[in-house]
């Protein structure tokens, strides 16, 4: 019996053994360094346009941002021009459902909270919005938003206001000033994923710069997001 | 008892290298879609270039993106149609759900392409590098060899959509 136990010990150990070999050989990293790397971008061959940025539409820089009249989850309408003393304006076109937006709820929260006080609101817009889509309903935003406790507004899209502005996906900020110019675009800050590992906080500093008169810079970003359905 | 426990470890052995007889016959493609990479976008931008005559179709997309999820087929049949053409799709989804969610996605969806997962956060530092032209919305598309690229941003809205991107790119 004892040497049976053994016996099977050995068998354990053998087939564990399996196992793991089997296990690193599917754990491979990266691919396999093929001598010199090849990129980034040779020059000499640009990429071939399909649709250039004019294409996609939106604002351009110093262009003023129109204002809205748009359904508020706390009820009634709102627009830019409800804000009094704004020196700014924190347009984030942002949605429930979207990893990538709900990742930056609570940064928008502080934001808020923090800029609110000295003349910059946030704004969130939802593009997405859509009786259709339970999930971004209406009455989905009003309880997202009770449930963050959003201090801003958080309004419908149903003006097709995300396609004056350009905005393409959730979240995409646009910064306006006092007179509602469009100063910076882009994203919030540079780690979506997390707050703590951010090294470049983009739409606070343009915030800042506008707060001290100057021009954000950088004053465009990119940032991976969720597709704002254009349909 | 003795018998039994012989048994045991012939099945445990079989199990052991029929697994592995199994990976090294399997479809190469097939493989890689059941083992999907982690990759920084200094280890991905080393697939975006070629020097090769190769075609090569670069798929960015995320389970959450539905519009991406809905084209995923048209990759799928093109790479059937065209097993000299790499099709390369570049989940942006998270590590955490690549066993619990990626997997039995693809597989829902029978897609057997190379799949592999993007995660470096700073994307602003890396959007331009895939190609100027991108917004960073998803789905986004880049097709290339090695003298002409293109790139697609959204969704294909069929198969034809796609093979007349590659197409328009490489053959003109």
């Amino acid at each position: 019996m004892k040497k049976n136990s053994r016996f099977f010990t050995t068998i354990v150990l053998l087939s564990s053994f399996l196992i793991t070999v089997n296990t690193n050989a599917q754990e491979r990293n990266g691919p396999s360094p093929q001598g010199k790397r090849s990129g980034p971008p040779p020059s000499g061959h640009s990429p071939e346009q399909t649709k250039t940025l004019e294409e996609v539409g939106g604002y351009k820089f110093g262009e003023v941002g129109t204002d809205f009249k748009l359904k508020n989850v706390a009820g009634g309408m709102f627009s830019l021009s409800d804000i009094k003393n704004a020196k700014g304006y924190i347009v984030v076109f942002t949605c429930n459902e979207c990893p990538f937006a709900k990742m930056y709820e609570d940064r928008l929260v502080e934001l808020h909270n923090k800029y609110a006080s000295k003349g910059y609101s946030v704004v969130a817009i939802n593009p997405n919005s859509s009786s259709e889509n339970e999930k971004e309903s209406f009455e989905a935003m009003q309880k997202r938003a009770k449930e963050k406790g959003f201090p801003f507004v958080y309004l419908v899209d149903d003006g097709k206001i995300y396609s004056q502005y350009g905005a393409v996906r959730t979240p995409h900020v646009f910064l306006l000033d006092k007179d509602r110019k469009v100063q910076y675009i882009g994203a919030i800050d540079n780690n979506a994923k997390s707050a703590e590992n951010v090294t470049e906080t983009y739409l606070e500093n343009a915030i800042k710069a506008l707060e001290i008169g100057e021009k954000p810079n950088p004053n465009l970003t990119k940032a991976v997001g969720c597709p704002v359905k254009t349909s | 008892m003795k018998k039994n426990l012989l048994r045991i470890l012939i099945l445990f052995l079989s199990y052991g290298f029929s697994d592995t007889d199994h990976e090294s016959q399997i479809d190469s493609s097939i493989a890689n879609a059941a083992d999907i990479q982690v990759y920084d976008f200094n280890y991905l931008e080393l697939l975006l270039y070629t020097k090769s005559e190769k075609t090569y179709v670069v798929n960015f997309w995320a389970m959450w993106c539905a519009p991406c999820v809905k084209e995923l087929p048209f990759f799928q049949t093109y790479s059937t149609n065209n097993p000299d053409v790499e099709v390369l799709l570049v989940s942006l989804d998270f590590p955490a759900d690549i066993e619990s969610k990626l997997k039995p996605c693809l597989k829902k969806k029978g897609i057997t392409s190379k799949v592999v997962l993007l995660d470096d956060p700073d994307s602003n530092s890396w959007i331009d590098k895939v190609d100027t032209n991108w917004s960073g919305a998803l789905p986004f598309t880049i097709v290339f060899d090695n003298k002409k690229r293109s790139f697609h941003e959204g969704a294909f809205e069929s198969l034809q959509d796609l093979e007349n991107l590659i197409n328009k790119t490489i053959n003109h």
